[in-house]
């Protein structure tokens, strides 16, 4: 049984209707990747599985379990962590309460305390903020405080969306090291990336979405030689 | 909220929280405990006047520190907060005067002033949480325009509700109710059920000011403790998280609904405390105690005394309570006096259209008070006495700078 799973999905948003039956699944220990250029609803598949735009047709299934209709918060307990597009970190408050309510679902103080070593090992620069406000930090720190708080709740899977986005070159390539890492602790992980080359050299599958519908899936080997995928997204 | 599962929660630190704060918060209670000497002592013994107005300015410290936790923790901007002080008004005024004789339950109702606080600060919350329901979707402008229509329909309720109205005078209407009664010690429940007799201490009734004083200064104590270890909880966090940005809250595992209504609810609960002691203090209650100027004058209290920081808020609100019931009142015959001082009397006589500087500094009271207030704002725009955070923000700025120390370490 796969994951997570992803059965016919629509999604609204607003009056948009911006996913057209979208069907994907994601297997324990994977990194899957979405590439699709700007509104092709990357970013609404992410928010459908963790709650925050439901979706009006379809199932999303955690495990074979419909958490199609669960709460945000409710999904974030039963394992799948968000980092939302545009880091989103609470700007005004420190970076220490940024990952306390990273946490904020769970109880037991002494694995928060651990997750917290453990986050601080990935981004040593996020120990070094740690009083500092938020919004004080450059981006690309904001981007590691964000996947920090992001794991804090020690999800199965995470869900990334444009870890990339706006960093520096060099941050890019430290960023899906750290993607890269995380997964092989055990975090099944969806990525979204305008950054396509880099996407599908550090997924394992991959799908192709356009305009609210998947287009293009398979190995990430497989798209990388396609004449459509390196025409569309990588500039070949 | 599995709250009562949860185990002693971790103190967190306050957050944006300096020891200067903890300073103005010490040198704030020492004040308090020797104003009324000081009072006496500069009065020469006449000091009730001037002690009388300080428990009052305690009501406004006490609905600041309430609507903070909305505000200023929660970030949710609420213009009708006067409307749950009006309930905790009310519900004092109902359930301990003779007013509910006139209505259809034909039966003076007379509660102890300490059991109806408690009732007051649940009426209010429970208020706070209807209030909340409707408006969860709704953030800023549209928030601020929702309760802002409930503060007026509060008052307007408590007007109707009086004599004529087919639901039967409960409120007095217009007149609103009179001959409240007072709080006294010790506290036992008189009426038709039970006499005197059943009194083992004489009878100590609240008439000088100094008892609301004490009284006034206590509510306010346990007020600032309660909104201090709220600050610190993980509601208090959560309160934050929402107000920084809902969708990361959300996302991060924040149940976002249960924590706004809790904010309004919390925030009402201040206010109904508020309302209580204010009604038992007046004895009297009217609508037009509780109009719009009273929700903005707190909310102005709030946002000029250091939005989310609790002692700013408490001297913003002491602040504003003085120019506005102090300096304002006076201003007429102090600039009067000062221009007769300097040789300027003649000012003081009205000549065809100038009526004379005291009745014309009078007529613009207001024009000085909305100067003072954005005179305030411009030179300090985060508030008299910010948290750290905001100070840390107004500083440093978001900085890309750091960008590039990672590049030559990494």
């Amino acid at each position: 049984m796969a994951l997570l799973e992803l059965e016919n999905v629509d999604t609204y948003y607003g009056r948009v209707h911006a996913l057209h039956g979208i069907t994907l699944h994601i297997d324990e220990g994977e990194i899957v990747t979405l590439i699709g250029s700007n509104g092709a609803g990357k970013t609404t598949t992410l928010r459908t599985i963790s709650g925050l735009t439901p979706a009006a047709k379809g199932q999303v299934r955690l495990r074979g379990k419909d958490i199609t209709h669960v709460a945000p918060d409710e999904i974030v307990r039963l394992g799948i962590g968000h980092v939302p597009e545009g880091r989103r970190i609470f700007g005004r408050l420190t970076v220490r309460d940024n990952l306390f309510l990273g946490a904020f679902t769970r109880k037991d103080r002494e694995g928060i305390r651990r997750d917290q070593e453990h986050v601080f090992k990935l981004f040593p620069r996020v120990k070094e903020r740690l009083d500092q406000i938020g919004g004080t930090l450059s981006g690309g720190e904001q981007q590691m405080l964000a996947i920090g708080r992001g794991l804090m709740s020690r999800p199965r899977v995470l869900l990334l969306d444009e870890p990339s986005l706006g960093l520096a070159p060099i941050l890019v390539d430290q960023i899906f090291d750290i993607i890269r890492d995380i997964n092989q602790e055990g975090t099944t992980i969806l990525l979204i990336e305008q950054n396509a080359a880099k996407a599908l050299a550090v997924a394992n599958r991959g799908y192709v979405l356009e305009t609210g519908r998947i287009v293009k899936e398979g190995p990430t080997s497989t798209l990388l030689e396609s004449p459509d995928v390196q025409k569309a997204y990588l500039g070949i | 909220m599995k709250g009562a599962k949860e185990r002693a929660p971790k103190r967190l630190p306050l957050q944006g929280w300096t020891d200067r704060d903890t300073v103005i918060l010490r040198a704030l209670l020492v004040g308090a405990i020797l104003f009324p000497f000081f009072a006496t002592l500069v009065t020469g013994g006449s000091g009730g006047a001037l002690i009388n107005t300080a428990a009052d300015a305690g009501v406004y410290v006490l609905l600041a520190i309430g609507l903070n936790i909305v505000v200023g923790f929660a970030g949710l901007l609420d213009l009708g907060y006067a409307a749950f002080f009006a309930i905790g008004a009310y519900t004092y005024g109902m359930l301990a005067s003779g007013q509910l004789f006139g209505s259809p339950l034909h039966h003076e109702i007379h509660l102890p002033f300490w059991l109806l606080l408690f009732v007051g600060m649940f009426v209010a919350a429970g208020f706070g949480a209807i209030l909340g329901a409707p408006t969860l979707r709704l953030r800023g402008d549209y928030l601020a325009i929702v309760t802002l229509g409930f503060g007026e329909i509060v008052p307007s309720v408590f007007r109707y509700l009086g004599q004529g109205s087919v639901l039967g005078n409960w409120t007095g209407g217009v007149n609103g109710i009179a001959g409240i009664d007072p709080p006294s010690l010790p506290f036992g429940i008189s009426g038709p059920w039970s006499g005197e007799a059943l009194r083992f201490l004489p009878r100590f009734d609240f008439v000088d000011p100094i008892a609301y004083y004490v009284l006034m200064v206590i509510l306010v104590i346990v007020g600032v403790v309660a909104a201090t270890n709220l600050h610190r909880s993980r509601l208090g966090r959560a309160w934050m998280a929402v107000r920084e940005d809902e969708v990361a809250a959300a996302a991060t595992g924040v149940n976002t609904v249960a924590i706004k209504l809790l904010a309004f609810s919390i925030g009402a609960s201040f206010s109904g405390l508020a309302g209580t002691f204010y009604g038992a203090k007046l004895s009297l209650v009217s609508s037009e105690n509780f109009a719009f100027v009273v929700s903005v004058t707190i909310l102005i209290m709030v946002v000029l005394g250091g939005m989310g920081n609790i002692p700013g808020v408490i001297l913003g609100a002491l602040m504003i309570y003085y120019v506005l019931f102090n300096l304002l009142t006076n201003l007429p015959d102090l600039a009067a006096s000062f221009a007769s001082a300097i040789g300027l009397g003649f000012l003081n006589a009205s000549h065809g259209d100038w009526p004379g500087l005291h009745d014309e500094v009078q007529r613009m009271n207001f024009l000085i008070f909305g100067l003072i207030l954005v005179l305030v704002m411009l030179f300090r725009p985060q508030g008299l006495l910010p948290s750290r955070v905001r100070e840390q923000e107004l500083a440093k700025g978001v900085s890309e700078q750091a960008v590039f120390d990672l590049r030559e370490e990494g």
